[in-house]
């Protein structure tokens, strides 16, 4: 680690702007990411070519954790853009192979997955239901139909709001094109998913479906893991910083699904603000503050029309399993009140994944706020510890 | 409005829950009060691991009663407590090593604890993943693990007692007759002056290895590496879960008072962990964390009145669950004037008065 | 290039994950879970740990490892 002027943890859109700008002022830049490779969840390995080419002066490195704060022993800056997860919301049947998250869809197509001739339900809420379904279609799946569970008037509200935001309304129309025909539902959402070993057909609000993917979105999560263990401050479940993407912990800089939650654009830009204030180049990153703005806009008005309705805390039924490492339905939770009491007399959120799934859910469907992060950030050999 | 109880306990870990009980048993109209989660503090963060110990005679007593009552207690406990009949298997690393597991059998057999010594090739063959050559060991088959956090939430419910969720910054706050600081490391808060001190110690736990541990592994190598003197210190000290998942431990520091992770402590003791079980490093780790063992100077807990209408129930260090079980039937034979089953004398708060 | 799953043999793309092998091979069930139910990628970006299987010996994610010639993947 020693040797770079800047470490940045995640090779997503925001940590690719960071290295990218911090680079071409002739900073030496180093990228981790845990994925195999450079591109993130969104992007994966069709990063664009622009950001592909200014990429070239950056150190990459793939499949590689950061674990804990020992990385801040090098005194070189961070930039954390560790992005988001999915949030997922417990439902009869989402645990069932063939039931994956929208962006998981997406991930596991742009890394191999070949989903021609496969039927697929998408369901969930957000532009990113559009986009995983025109990927689809490009791949030759059938997708039988789109569930929105926002109400139509919300819809109608956000898309004449778009026409500030030329760049989003040329992707609607893109978009639209390419989704020609394809069954588009509002106020519409999954309550139960049936098969033996693997999905096989679907219940939404009125009506059933066959089918062989079952694909639910239901927005995003960031994953603050890692900001929480350096020591960041959190506020409402998001990093907190500065004009200049600065945290409150000193030597850190955090950008985009971190900070808030709003697409590619404003992560791009948050990143190089990042990138650029992390090495002291103060005045160029000043210069992109307008831009900033603009999608910081953008993110409040895509969060109203996609909130989410208090119907879906009524899916669960008692034996619905919430916490899927360690098997912990509904009925073993409702009588706790924390996301620790509940953790400590169930072992909900004690596996594997350290209630990375579980932890959102439960604060959706009970109001839980799971804060206590320990190391490693994520699952790692006990010998990676034992390294000082 | 209810009346002033007879009891109030401040605290709902592990200690007070088997106090709550107890004393509920005894007759007595009792409250207790955590600010938190009950068993969220050191019960929850202490390894769960109920063991006979002989560094004294009452020690000895203590444990080995609380023994007896976990095992009475094991059918009625539910699944989520976790209980595991593993047994202690002391490890030794070379002939002064077994020297100290022939000195634990005399003594152990005296008193009627039912122990095994192991040699090189028993060692082995009892715990595959062990590094060869070592010397041997002594397995206390009566010893065994369980998930403290859930027996102390069980112990309350048995109890039927009001839990109060609120802070208590004196103990003259508390309307009972008597109020038990139950506050583990953090009953000097509550209680100054009381000879208690926090210890603090560091675990690991692993993703599910069913079968690479089958006993409590504890070395003896603590003798050498002075475990027992007051700098920070670190021993092998792993434990099977009943889900497959593996506890390693352990450190013990003194005058930390923050709960984050040392890295330089943590990365000592798993090194330890390693030299003992090489394959360990390979092992998945999800989670490490610290709590705080409440520590006395003679290493025994402090059980009975202090002043006034102040009781103590804690400095158990780590043995906090071994004896939380016989700490509630103490209090409760101290408070309700019955005969202790054993002498109550030596763990007197009293005895550290100046 | 070759990867062996179980006792089968399969050709991959490269630049394909294990996860995406194994879906393309006709996997459904990655994992048992703790009560016995079967599992398979959920979230497709190394945060579930649904797809977790044994690749050359060590218990890996996965979506999150890219095939490799020769590489054996045993699902229990």
């Amino acid at each position: 680690m020693t040797g770079f002027d800047l470490i940045v943890a995640g090779a997503g859109p925001a940590g690719i702007a960071a290295a990218c700008r911090a680079a071409e002022t002739g900073a030496k830049v180093l990228v981790l990411d845990n994925n195999p490779a450079a591109g993130g969840q969104i992007w994966r390995n069709d990063i664009p070519a622009l950001w592909a080419q200014r990429l070239s002066n950056v150190e990459v490195r793939g499949g590689c954790s950061v674990i804990d704060d020992s990385i801040l022993a090098h005194g070189v800056p961070i930039v954390l853009a560790t992005g988001a997860r999915e949030l997922f919301l417990p439902f009869p049947g989402w645990t069932l192979p063939g039931v994956t998250g929208v962006g998981g869809l997406q991930a596991l197509v742009k890394s191999g997955f070949e989903v021609r001739g496969k039927r697929v339900v998408l369901a969930g809420t957000g532009p990113l239901l559009l986009a995983v379904a025109s990927l689809l279609r490009k791949r030759g799946a059938s997708v039988t139909c789109i569930a929105e569970q926002a109400p139509r008037s919300a819809l109608l509200r956000f898309a004449t709001g778009l026409w500030r935001y030329p760049l989003k309304i040329a992707q609607g129309i893109e978009l639209g094109g390419s989704l020609l025909g394809v069954p588009y539902f509002t106020d519409c959402w999954v309550e139960e998913a049936y098969g033996r070993d693997r999905v096989e057909r679907v219940r939404l609000s009125g009506f059933e479906q066959d089918c062989d993917l079952l694909a639910i979105g239901y927005g995003l999560v960031p994953n603050t893991e890692l900001a929480t263990l350096l020591g960041c401050t959190l506020q409402d479940g998001f990093v907190t910083v500065d004009a200049m993407q600065k945290t409150w912990r000193e030597g850190v800089w955090a950008a985009g699904e971190l900070t808030g939650i709003g697409g590619v654009e404003r992560s791009l830009v948050e990143g190089e603000i990042a990138g650029l204030a992390a090495i002291g180049e103060l005045t160029e990153a000043r210069k992109l503050f307008s831009r900033r703005a603009a999608w910081h806009r953008f993110a409040s008005h895509l969060t109203g029309a996609f909130a989410l309705r208090p119907e879906l805390r009524a899916l669960p039924r008692p034996d619905t399993i919430v916490c899927r490492c360690e098997d912990i339905r509904y009925n073993d939770l409702t009588r706790w009140t924390s996301a620790r009491e509940a953790k400590l007399q169930t072992r909900c959120g004690m596996g594997l994944c350290q209630g990375r799934i579980c932890g959102a859910a439960n604060h959706f469907l009970f109001g839980w706020q799971d804060t206590s992060v320990r190391p490693p950030a994520s699952a790692a050999p006990v010998s990676d510890l034992m390294e000082s | 409005m209810s009346a002033v109880p007879d009891v109030a306990i401040v605290g709902g870990g592990i200690v007070g829950a088997a106090c709550a009980l107890e004393c509920k048993r005894a007759g007595l109209s009792v409250e207790v009060y955590e600010q938190s989660t009950v068993g969220g503090g050191a019960t929850a963060s202490g390894m769960g691991h109920v063991v006979v110990m002989d560094d004294s005679e009452a020690q000895f007593a203590l444990t080995h009663y609380s023994s007896t009552l976990w095992r009475e207690l094991a059918a009625e406990l539910p699944a989520a407590a976790e209980y595991l009949p593993c047994g202690t298997l002391w490890v030794a690393a070379d002939e002064e090593e077994m020297a100290e597991v022939h000195r634990k059998q005399s003594f152990y057999e005296a008193r009627g604890v039912p122990v095994e010594v192991l040699d090189a090739q028993q060692l082995a063959d009892a715990e595959p993943h062990l590094r060869t050559p070592l010397a041997g060991g002594l397995l206390v088959s009566g010893d065994c693990v369980v998930y403290p956090p859930v027996v102390a939430q069980w112990l309350l419910d048995q109890a039927g007692v009001t839990i109060h969720h609120q802070e208590i910054r004196a103990l003259a706050d508390v309307p009972a007759g008597i109020v038990v600081n139950a506050m583990g490391a953090a009953a000097p808060r509550l209680s100054p002056g009381i000879p208690v001190a926090p210890r603090k110690g560091h675990l690991v736990i692993t993703d599910r290895h069913p079968g690479f541990v089958r006993h409590q592994l504890i070395e003896l190598g603590y003798l050498k590496s002075a475990h027992s003197a007051s700098g920070d210190s670190v021993a092998f000290n792993v434990q099977p879960r009943k889900t497959g998942q593996i506890l390693i431990g352990s450190s013990r520091q003194y005058g930390a008072e923050h709960k984050e992770i040392d890295r330089e402590i943590l990365t000592r003791m798993l090194r330890r962990a390693a030299e003992y079980m090489p394959g360990i490093g390979a092992l998945t780790a999800i989670r490490t964390w610290t709590g705080f063992r409440a520590s006395t100077p003679d290493k025994l807990p402090l059980i009975g009145p202090w002043a006034g209408r102040e009781w103590l129930a804690t400095g158990h260090e780590g043995l906090g669950i071994t004896t939380s079980l016989a700490t509630g039937r103490l209090l409760a034979d101290l408070i309700t004037g019955r005969t202790p089953p054993i002498p109550a004398e030596p763990f007197l708060p009293l005895r550290c008065s100046p | 290039m070759k990867i062996y799953l179980d006792d089968r043999t399969l050709t991959v793309e490269r630049g394909t994950t294990v996860a995406a092998a194994m879906l393309n091979a006709g996997v459904s069930v990655f994992r048992e879970s703790v009560s016995g139910e079967p599992r398979a990628p959920l979230c497709g970006m190394g945060v579930c740990y649904e797809c977790m299987v044994t690749i050359d010996g060590q218990r890996e994610l996965s979506c999150q490892t890219l095939c490799q010639e020769g590489m054996r993947i045993l699902t229990r």
